[in-house]
């Protein structure tokens, strides 16, 4: 029997219905009692060094020399050490080599680290790392801090992208302008802080044969692996990277905890000592990037129904200083600018301008969120011009079907979407939120009330899952069974409060028959599977799943076989069930014992599994081919209530439907489609991100003034369901990715907003609306509307 | 030179000693690198998140009547942030963490808090790093729920909305919230296990015996106000700590030298709050909750005040009158208190003088305290309580808890029939200072409460100040917002036809 092409074990199918389970948190005791183990959490080794980074105090400008003596003397001080003291590569750019580790000849945004100092005690190291301003030299050069300036000035990290598609004699811009109606506007999108509670932070601890351990809060441990070997000249196999767990990470530690693991591990290479590098909330704030903020101009033509029937969208993503993961970021937000939505004639621009700003990086959703919000802000200008609801113009819009007739199910990518349930869907939760009921008492109550306005708003979600490049697609996992029965798993994903480890501890018992209480999962650490993917792309438990279920399958089928021959019955009538082995004529034997079996046989308990997702191709010139192995889909409702005298608002009522294909734990899953509406919601409202318009400073650097939503910003009418559906896709138990999607569930918010701010003006005004809608935008915008009327 | 005198309280139920020496250490440090107790998380060191949620308890009757604190077992218990608490604010108090709900230990799972079981069964904590800070606040939302029904049987459970309130001060980034207020509600219909409190209160009444810390040239907590006063009369320049709520962010963030220190939270005298016929006397160590819940008792119009300002840890900590000391032009504490007509007294030595709160603030973080003076408390006269009066607190912010204004007012106005007799419309946001808008004032006395009367404050309210643009807001905004308030006060008390609030505002809400 080939392994590799296992059928799902027998077991499955009358085991503890383990699988689909809303079982807690693998971690929620731990995380309840304050025992969890984050890094900073981990026991320090003897002689721990203590590290902090002096920043550029300018957004612009050539380093012309550092007061090294100045800082080593400094009581507690140990060393200091910068770009040139790096033995290998001064690089943590995950995909163009442009990012440093520590800035060599110039700073290319304020905060940029310059110099680590290594002390005694983290307080005398932040000390010292605060005389940055006064002991590093730099000469000003010209700071480009204005993202449409950059544009106009040609200035961009990497090449910018163009995905078009016609069927009109003159192109997309003929059927816009051979459309019934025509409209053009411009959308502000700010960024996000991703804002996990727990910051960056590494430890690396020196080896005895000259390699190196660190432990990082990261969702890459194999990239935080290849480039601190990078930096440091060393063997990846003499660097092993471990995380437990993080608190939190939201894609911020995808690529750019890379740059704190490599100061950690340089300052423990070069002084033989463990060095740990916790950073500070502010310095998090100024160092590292975060969700992209958009411009976008757009031209749209449609009929009288309000289809779509060409749109031309020019969007410039906010890379920052450098490249980072922007490519693929912008790629995402091209490939959701469609959103739910059929666009027949379709040109979509994206460019990346360069800042002298923090270099953004991935965030939930990596661009996706974006794009798909600029399409539904212009659905909502088609449907307010012709005085429609802008549900009724969304469902016009939808995807079709391939069973439909109407071929209205290929993305402008080229992707064809098979399993399309955005109607239903909808449909679903239009009917228990009663949406149309609301949308009545909502203009009711606004024709009687002068000061405050209510606002009303059903958005979709279709969110594509997979990587946009093709071989992070893949993964690896170890099922190790020991000789008492219990059995630890190992995998390539990491657990940032997903309950990733959960969900494969779920599979993994449920191969093997097992209660969830014999099975632990450990931690991520490079020296076991080796080449992960981050985990990030929602992908975690896809990837992940799949790979410990193969290893799974493959213990279980040798067990099955010693089991087999002690009863004398075919192996695939062997069944494994709530910790018993059990053959087909009533013979029995506890889990335990059969591993003693198969030991004594010597049988091998553990296995590797792999799982590459099938079927996907991807063409990045041509912006076009099958990046995704299937779509989720969501809605939410939202209402809202404004003050038009102070642009002052509070959510009313919300209510989710979302689509995880058949849950493999619907607590969990619930608690991300939650999650991650809340944050969408907070992005697009309160979360607003200030640069000194001549410094190029961040202002809004800690929690102080950068404000994320509180228990009061969720409102007491709440309700979340999970659509009954499962994946068409062969995905792990044909569950969904959760991970992104429903962040973009929090769209509805911002849309009610508008729909509020609508109100105060005359039937048929475009509220001209940025994001994040703060108290003092909704304000602009009322203005702007009744000025108009 | 006297010996220096050790910081002495309770932990894990034990007395521990500390030396006073490094003042600003803060109590987040001492647990997480000096005891390994790392249960208790740093999210940002400035009293914003709530990760470092701890518990500190005291005598019950240190405290004000009417406290805030929840009050069991003799004790009177706060949440505090750790992160921005210095160590000799500890002294002859207990400090409970999250280590002190339950053992937790995977080799012997006890029974949970019912804050924490009720968080797991909910399905509260994800990535659990916030989760000890919300079980701590949690912890004590139950304990004060619990003792209020050992006194009362028939008292209800704060309702959802007060539970959020409770919850204002910790973030949480994963979870969205409901399955935590989902918690707190289940966990209000446990009756245990409580806190570890039995023979806590003999052991805090043993602690008072042992000297206040002191060491000369670097800190001194004084107990009664004689020695502070003189202390403060001989060290001028060193610095008076209350809360720590924003001189911690000096430390934690600045890296800034403080000094020497005077800790004034043990001075008895400062603890009250006196209640005259004619004002309420709230003494400078007396915490913001409990000075903003004895404010709102009186006038309960500036509920929306108290539930805004800060998050719980920060009021449990700070005090009112280090918010007017501080002088913040930003603050909301001057503006209700200058509307409300409230004075400082102030004290040098034996010296003893009163100042109007308006009068207090010179410039721009410049205050009228000569060398070696200090707040002592400050009176708010019950005037305005009277008829005619009306008062109104308004803030303005972009997120609606635990955010620093770009706007906040307090109006005081008297009307006598239809005419505004008198005004006091006070701004915080709008200038170096906190003060009163004086043209617009003008523009109301002797006018009839009118439309018209409105319109040409809100001209000259236009004229009073000239705000900046910061990360907050804009100068436009400021302008428009400061409009809107005093459109709000017009339209809420106008003669004819007064406007409801509740169709004046989106986030009223009655007091629980």
């Amino acid at each position: 029997m080939d392994l590799k092409d296992l059928p799902p074990s027998p077991a499955a199918a009358d085991a503890t219905p383990v699988v689909g389970a809303p079982l807690p948190h693998e971690s929620a005791r731990l995380h309840v009692t304050g025992r969890a183990a984050y890094t900073d959490d981990l026991p320090e080794p003897a002689g721990t060094l203590h590290a902090a980074l002096g920043l550029s105090p300018l957004a612009h400008g050539r380093i012309e020399g550092l007061d090294l003596a100045r800082l080593t003397a400094l009581p507690g001080v140990v060393a200091v050490f910068t770009a040139a003291d790096i033995p290998g590569e001064n690089n943590v750019g995950p995909i163009v080599h442009d990012d440093t580790i520590l800035a060599r000849d110039t700073v290319s945004y304020l905060g940029q680290p310059v110099f680590a100092v290594i002390a005694r005690t983290r307080d005398a190291a932040r000390r010292a790392a605060a005389l940055a301003k006064e002991v590093l030299q730099l000469s000003p050069l010209p700071a480009q801090l204005d993202l449409r300036a950059a544009h106009a000035a040609g200035q961009h990290v990497v090449p910018s992208m163009h995905l078009s598609r016609s069927s009109h004699p003159g192109g997309v811009a003929g059927a816009i302008a051979a459309a019934p109606h025509r409209l053009q506007g411009r959308f502000s999108l700010g960024g996000q802080e991703q804002f996990y509670l727990e910051g960056q932070i590494s430890l690396a601890v020196p080896q005895d044969d000259g390699g190196l351990k660190v432990f990082c809060s990261t969702q890459h441990p194999s990239e935080m692996q290849a480039l601190i070997a990078h930096a440091l000249h060393l063997g990846n196999h003499a660097v092993q990277v471990e995380c437990r767990r993080m608190g939190g990470g939201f894609g911020g530690k995808e690529s750019q905890s890379a740059l704190f693991a490599c100061v950690a591990a340089l300052a423990a290479r070069h002084l033989g000592r463990p060095v740990k590098l916790r950073l500070d909330r502010d310095d998090d704030f100024l160092i590292t990037g975060r969700r992209h903020g958009f411009e976008f101009d757009w031209d749209v033509g449609f009929d009288e129904a309000g289809r779509v029937l060409g749109v031309e969208v020019t969007m410039l993503g906010q890379a920052g200083h450098s490249a980072d993961l922007s490519p693929p970021v912008l790629t995402r937000a091209i490939c959701h600018f469609d959103n739910a939505y059929w666009l027949p004639d379709v040109a979509i621009h994206g460019h990346l301008p360069r800042t002298h700003t923090q270099s953004n990086t991935a965030f939930r959703g990596f661009g996706g969120p974006q794009g798909a919000l600029a399409i539904e802000v212009i659905l909502d200008d088609i449907a307010r011009h012709l005085g429609q609801d802008p549900f009724a113009v969304r469902q016009a819009n939808w995807y079709g079907t391939a069973e439909d007739g109407h071929n209205r199910h290929i993305t402008p990518y080229l992707q064809v979407v098979e399993d399309n349930i955005i109607d239903p869907l909808t449909q679903a939760l239009a009917r228990d939120a009663r949406y149309a009921e609301r949308r009545a008492a909502v203009q009711a109550f606004n024709v009687g009330s002068p000061w405050l306005k209510k606002g009303l708003a059903l958005s979709p979600v279709k969110f594509g899952i997979s990587f946009n490049v093709n071989h992070f697609n893949q993964a690896g996992a170890l099922v190790h069974v020991y000789l008492d029965g219990t059995v630890l798993v190992n995998h390539g994903g990491t657990e940032m409060g997903q309950g990733l480890n959960t969900k494969v501890a779920q599979v993994v018992a449920h191969e093997l028959g097992l209660p969830l209480a014999q099975v632990r999962v450990s931690a991520t650490d490079t020296s076991k599977v080796a080449n992960t993917s981050a985990t990030a792309a929602s992908t975690g438990a896809d990837l992940n799943g799949k790979a410990a279920q193969d290893a799974a399958r493959q213990v279980w089928a040798r067990l099955a076989g010693v089991a087999a021959q002690a009863w004398g019955v075919e192996p695939d009538t062997v069944r494994f069930a709530a910790g018993q082995v059990l053959g087909p004529e009533g013979q029995q034997m506890a889990f335990g014992a059969l591993v003693q079996q198969a030991y004594v046989a010597r049988v091998q308990l553990w296995s590797d599994g792999y799982y590459a997702t099938p079927g996907l191709h991807w063409d990045r010139e041509t912006l076009t081919g099958k990046p995704f192995f299937y779509f989720a889909y969501g809605a939410a409702v939202a209402e809202v209530l404004l003050d038009t005298l102070t642009g002052e608002w509070k959510l009313l009522q919300a209510d989710l439907l979302h689509d995880v294909g058949q849950s493999l734990n619907p607590a969990l899953d619930i608690g991300q489609v939650e999650g991650g509406f809340v944050q969408g919601m907070g992005w697009l409202t309160s979360e607003e991100l200030v640069w000194h318009p001549q410094s190029g400073k961040l202002l809004t650097h800690a929690p102080s003034t950068y404000k994320i939503p509180t228990a009061n910003d969720v409102p007491e009418a709440f309700t979340t369901r999970l659509f009954e559906n499962a994946n068409v896709a062969d995905s792990i138990h044909r569950s969904k990715a959760v991970g992104e999607p429903p962040l973009l569930l929090g769209f509805s918010v911002f849309l009610a907003l508008r729909d509020a701010v609508a109100a105060c003006g005359q039937p048929g005004c475009l509220p001209p609306l940025r994001a994040p809608a703060t108290p003092e935008a909704l304000l602009a915008a009322i203005q702007a509307v009744r000025q108009a009327s | 030179m006297p010996a220096p005198t050790p910081i002495r309280f309770l932990f894990r139920g034990q007395p521990v000693e500390v030396p006073t020496d490094t003042p600003t250490r803060t109590v987040l440090q001492w647990l997480r690198e000096d005891r390994q107790a790392c249960g208790t998380k740093e999210g940002c060191a400035e009293g914003d998140c709530g990760a470092c949620t701890v518990l500190v308890a005291e005598l019950a009757e240190a405290l004000p009547s009417a406290s805030q604190a929840v009050l069991s077992a003799g004790v009177a218990l706060r949440p505090v942030n750790a992160c921005i608490r210095f160590l000799p604010s500890l002294h002859g108090k207990a400090l409970l963490t999250v280590e002190d709900l339950a053992d937790g230990s995977p080799a012997a799972p006890g029974p949970l808090h019912p804050a924490q079981q009720a968080l797991l069964d909910c399905h509260g904590a994800q990535c659990g790093f916030c989760t000890p800070g919300f079980v701590m606040t949690l912890a004590a939302v139950h304990e004060a729920h619990q003792a209020h029904q050992d006194r009362d049987p028939t008292a209800c459970a704060p309702n959802r909305g007060a539970l959020a309130d409770a919850l204002s001060g910790n973030l949480c980034r994963c979870t969205g919230y409901r399955p935590i207020l989902d918690a707190a509600q289940q966990m209000l219909a446990q009756t245990g296990p409580r806190l570890p409190l039995a023979g806590l209160r003999d052991q805090l009444l043993a602690l008072q015996a042992a000297p206040a810390p002191s060491v000369d040239g670097c800190v001194h907590a004084p107990r009664d106000l004689a020695t502070l006063a003189r202390l403060r009369a001989d060290k001028p320049e060193a610095r008076l700590v209350a809360g720590a709520t924003d001189v911690g962010l000096w430390v934690t963030k600045q890296m800034r030298p403080l000094g020497e220190l005077i800790f004034l939270g043990d001075v008895a005298e400062l603890r009250h709050i006196e209640a005259t016929a004619t004002a309420l006397r709230i003494g400078a160590a007396v915490t913001l909750e409990d000075a903003w819940a004895a404010l709102v008792a009186r006038w309960p119009a500036l509920h929306e005040m108290h539930r805004r300002f800060a998050g719980p840890p920060v009021r449990h900590a700070g005090t009112l009158v280090g918010n007017l000391a501080n002088g913040s032009p930003i603050g909301d504490g001057p503006p209700v208190l200058i509307a409300l007509g409230a004075e400082l007294w102030l004290r040098r030595g034996e010296v003893q003088r009163r100042l109007p709160l308006q009068d207090f603030y010179l410039d721009y973080m410049k205050n009228a305290l000569q060398p070696g003076e200090f707040v002592e408390a400050v009176e708010v006269p019950l005037q305005t309580l009277g008829a005619g009066w009306l008062t109104q607190a308004h803030k303005i912010s972009k997120r609606l808890d635990c955010d620093i204004s770009a706007v906040s007012a307090g109006f005081a106005l008297r009307l006598d029939g239809d005419r505004v007799a008198e005004a006091r419309l006070a701004y915080g946001g709008l200038a170096a200072t906190v003060r009163r808008a004086s043209g617009a004032e003008a523009a109301l006395i002797g006018q009839p409460w009118t439309e018209a009367a409105l319109r040409a404050a809100q001209a000259a309210l236009a004229r009073d100040y000239t705000p900046l643009t910061d990360l907050r807001a804009s100068a436009d905004y400021r302008r428009a917002t400061a409009a809107a308030l005093l459109e709000r006060l017009w339209l809420s008390t106008r003669p004819h036809e007064p406007v409801p609030l509740e169709q004046l505002r989106v986030d009223l809400r009655t007091p629980a």
